[in-house]
């Protein structure tokens, strides 16, 4: 307790004792763990290079301006799939999703011992891995292309979209469930008369801010392959075409700036 | 007719909130649940349609035994009780109309009520409840948009869309104005005479259920401990039911409200009387 | 005035009629017009954009027996053949994040409240903004590319990657709580004549703590998924040995680090959600 008596006076401090010895401890050991961290992480590091990066910044700088505008026109065929390929792989991850949000919701699961902690686990292992990497392993798998791009967003999606809804799903108010569950409506009723109406605003939103979010990998998912303005900035990259990296980040700017505008609008409107 | 036998109901938690409550309800009798908070009132009545599972004991609706019921039949003896509650329970997104269909839902197979193409029917009985209720110009409102008076309302109309053999209502009023509250007991009066309906209303405010009900239960810490007509609500069962407490401005208010209710046909006169007198209390 | 749902459909004809009265769902789009033009709208889109999709059936075909083997990789996963390499990259990985969430969190609290309408002066509030615009506009990889070119190969790199990342991320929250908070608070202290400083730790600190703790975990969990991913670049990090794998087809090493990887997500989620509650 911050406040004791000490010789038969009233005394306070801003935290007792045991509490102010804890936090002191976690600060030492949060302290020490950077430490450690950072001397392993930078065992290997060339600091010359660290020493010379203002340099080099400076002459990428140099290179990268002016941004080559004439090769602007080349770039409005991938731009055209990137935004296929976070559309069509956002619609694949929502279908998909829905369905697992409401095996992994407590109070929607049909069997809580089994079916939800699956869904959780495809819930997790869907998230661990980023985008990029499906898009790694899709390549592998399905070959280079589009086609690639819009699993890999979509397996990342699912994750991402479950886990926002079903956590919509569990903050539902109860008792217009039980009222529904009153009239001797069935569970798949209950569902769509309890539940849905409930959980569709937010529904609407998650997919939406989950697009836009998309939209930002899409355009990178390239750099392995799989399709998009990526592509191209992996090409312009290789042969040190600095200008047209210009361009292309430009027009990365322009569409994440965009597609930025149409969710915030969007959320703002479906309350 | 509502038989309870023996109702007991222990929580996880250990808590006993019900110890063998019995009693009967004939058709058409309008029955007022009172007690203290805690005393197992909410969870009497969601014992009788199962939303809350009794520990152990009895119950009949008619010749139905509803605590036996496999789940499947569970859901179609539901259908012939309707719920009212407290907080409305309304399906806020969605429209009146559909609110008031939901009723409905255990009658009609998935992919009507889905698609919402309900029997003509089951649509003309749906208007004529909220013309009744009178609430038909706002149909196609959505039910967040209306007052607490109109939901209440609303909720009314769902619970006989059901045809229902039994009324279980949960605190009708405890979120209404007085004024409010004494128009959606007058209506519930009203429907359960026209279609000799039983009904169980828990409430909490003792003056409007002696006004308006047949009959009290009283509960205490999960037991019966009054079962008579309103007029029988003495201080000294009133201190049996809640504790000591001075009973005299209840009991005078009592006198004044059934002068109100059966004094002769003017409502409008009535209501004033009580708005005037909650302004100046 | 929308159109209403309850039309009557045949006039009263008699004292006792029965009106037979249509009722139809209402619909999600209220304008026909506009209604029509979206479905139309979404219909030409999806026509358009799966018409796009050069899907070459035969290397699907072919690609299934890889798939297979890939997720044979991830069921029977091979964790000692390249061990070496995987325990590079993990440690890399790890002591990413651990140093780039720290030195994120750090920097972000100044920025965060320098980006706080109400309690920061206006130019202050605009460089913050700036900077916090510029951080969340550029994808991470694309940072480490340029991070990479700069400073060179190794998790040096990536941690400046994960860093600047943080900033951005947190910044913003940081400062949207600020922005929320409960004026009368503040307010209060203001009151009392505390100075700029004390105004901070008095009246905002308390309000926004529990907030930020909770969103640096989450920050920790994001920085180590990334640190997974910036290898491909040159970053440092498990990345870069994934994709050595997956390249060399050896289905059963990728397959152990996709496996170490989730369930030290996993990890973090669990324990993450245990700090929260004993720090309350």
């Amino acid at each position: 307790m911050p406040v004791a008596t000490a010789v038969n006076k009233l005394v306070w401090r801003h935290r007792a004792p045991r509490r102010q010895l804890a936090l002191w401890v976690s600060w030492f050991a949060l302290v020490s763990l950077f430490v450690f961290c950072w001397r392993v992480m930078t065992k290997d590091t060339m600091w010359s290079f660290v020493w010379d990066a203002p340099r080099q910044a400076a002459d990428i700088s140099d290179r990268m301006f002016p941004p080559a505008l004439r090769y602007f026109p080349e770039l409005l065929a991938p731009l055209w799939d990137t935004i296929n390929i976070a559309t069509l792989g956002t619609l694949i991850a929502i279908v998909i999703a829905v369905p697992v949000a409401f095996l992994a919701a407590r109070n929607t699961t049909p069997s809580p011992r089994m079916v939800r902690p699956l869904a959780l686990l495809t819930i997790v292992a869907s998230r661990s891995i980023n985008s990029l990497i499906w898009g790694l392993l899709l390549v592998t798998i399905v070959g280079p292309g589009v086609f690639a791009g819009v699993i890999a967003i979509a397996l990342r999606s699912i994750g991402f979209i479950a886990k926002l809804l079903y956590e919509a799903i569990e903050e539902i108010d109860a008792s217009q469930v039980d009222a529904i569950t009153a009239t001797g409506a069935s569970r798949l009723q209950v569902l769509d008369y309890g539940v849905v109406p409930q959980v569709l605003p937010a529904f609407a939103g998650i997919s939406v801010f989950r697009w836009d979010i998309n939209i930002r990998e899409s355009t990178v998912l390239g750099l392995v392959g799989a399709g998009g303005l990526g592509l191209k900035l992996q090409a312009s990259l290789n042969t040190l075409a600095w200008s047209q990296v210009t361009t292309i980040l430009l027009v990365i700017f322009a569409t994440v700036a965009v597609s930025e505008w149409i969710s915030a609008r969007v959320r703002h409107a479906v309350i | 007719m509502l038989r309870i036998e023996n109702l007991h109901k222990r929580y996880r938690t250990g808590d006993e909130a019900l110890k063998g409550v019995s009693f009967t309800v004939p058709s058409g009798q309008i029955l007022g649940l009172i007690g203290p908070s805690g005393s197992g009132k909410s969870t009497l009545i969601r014992c009788v349609n199962r939303l809350v599972e009794p520990s152990a004991g009895r119950i009949f609706l008619d010749d139905l035994e509803l605590t036996a019921l496999s789940h499947s039949e569970l859901r179609k003896a539901r259908r012939h009780i309707g719920m009212i509650f407290q907080e409305f329970a309304l399906v806020e997104r969605l429209t009146v109309m559909e609110n008031v269909l939901s009723g409905r839902l255990g009658y009609v197979p998935f992919w009507r009520s889905f698609s919402r193409r309900y029997p003509a029917v089951d649509i003309d009985k749906a208007f004529a409840l909220l013309e009744r209720v009178g609430v038909l110009d706002q149909a196609d409102k959505r039910a967040d948009a209306l007052s607490g008076g109109q939901r209440q309302r609303v909720g009314i109309a769902r619970a006989l869309e059901q045809d229902p053999e039994l009324l279980l209502i949960d605190e009708p009023t405890a979120s209404l104005d007085p004024k409010t509250s004494r128009q959606i007991m007058r209506l519930i009066r009203e429907v359960c005479a026209e279609r000799n309906l039983p009904a169980i209303i828990n409430i909490h405010d003792v003056v409007l259920a002696q006004t308006f009900v047949d009959r009290i239960v009283g509960l205490r810490a999960g037991e019966v401990v009054f079962d008579g007509a309103p007029a029988a609500l003495s201080p000294q069962v009133l201190t049996r039911i809640y504790g000591e407490e001075d009973w005299t401005e209840l009991q005078r208010r009592y006198d004044d409200e059934t002068e109100d209710e059966s004094g002769a046909g003017d409502r409008k006169a009535a209501d004033a009387r009580i708005e005037r007198r909650a302004g100046l209390a | 005035m929308p159109e209403s749902n309850a039309a009557r459909a045949s006039p009263e004809i008699g004292p006792n009629a029965i009106t037979a009265r249509i009722w139809r769902r209402p619909p999600l789009i209220h304008n026909r017009t506009l209604r029509w033009a979206c479905g139309a709208g979404a219909f030409m889109y999806l026509t358009l954009a799966l018409a796009s999709l050069h899907i070459n059936w035969r290397r699907v075909y072919d690609g299934i027996e890889r798939g297979w083997r890939l997720i044979q990789g991830f069921l029977v996963p091979d964790f000692l053949s390249r061990w070496g390499d995987i325990a590079v990259g993990m440690q890399e990985s790890l002591t990413m994040t651990v140093t780039s969430t720290l030195v994120g969190v750090l920097i972000s609290v100044p920025i965060g409240i320098g980006a706080a309408r109400n309690i920061a002066p206006l130019p202050i509030y605009f460089l913050c903004r700036g900077i916090i615009a510029v951080s969340r506009s550029l994808q991470e990889i694309i940072v480490a590319i340029f991070f990479v070119a700069m400073f060179g190969f190794g998790p040096f790199a990536g941690f400046l990657t994960l860093s600047f990342g943080t900033i951005g991320f947190l910044s913003k929250l940081l400062a949207e709580d600020i922005e929320d908070i409960d004026e009368s608070q503040a307010e209060a202290i203001r009151a009392t004549g505390a100075g700029w400083w004390q105004l901070v730790n008095y009246g905002i600190q308390p309000q926004v703590m529990p907030r930020l703790l909770g969103l640096s975990c989450y920050r920790l969990d994001i920085n180590f998924r990334e640190s997974a991913v910036i290898g491909i670049v040159g970053a440092g990090g498990i990345g870069a040995t994934l994709n050595t794998a997956i390249d060399r087809y050896e289905f059963n090493s990728a397959g152990a680090i996709l496996i170490l990887i989730i369930a030290i997500v996993m990890m973090s989620e669990y324990f993450s959600g245990y700090a929260r509650k004993w720090v309350q």
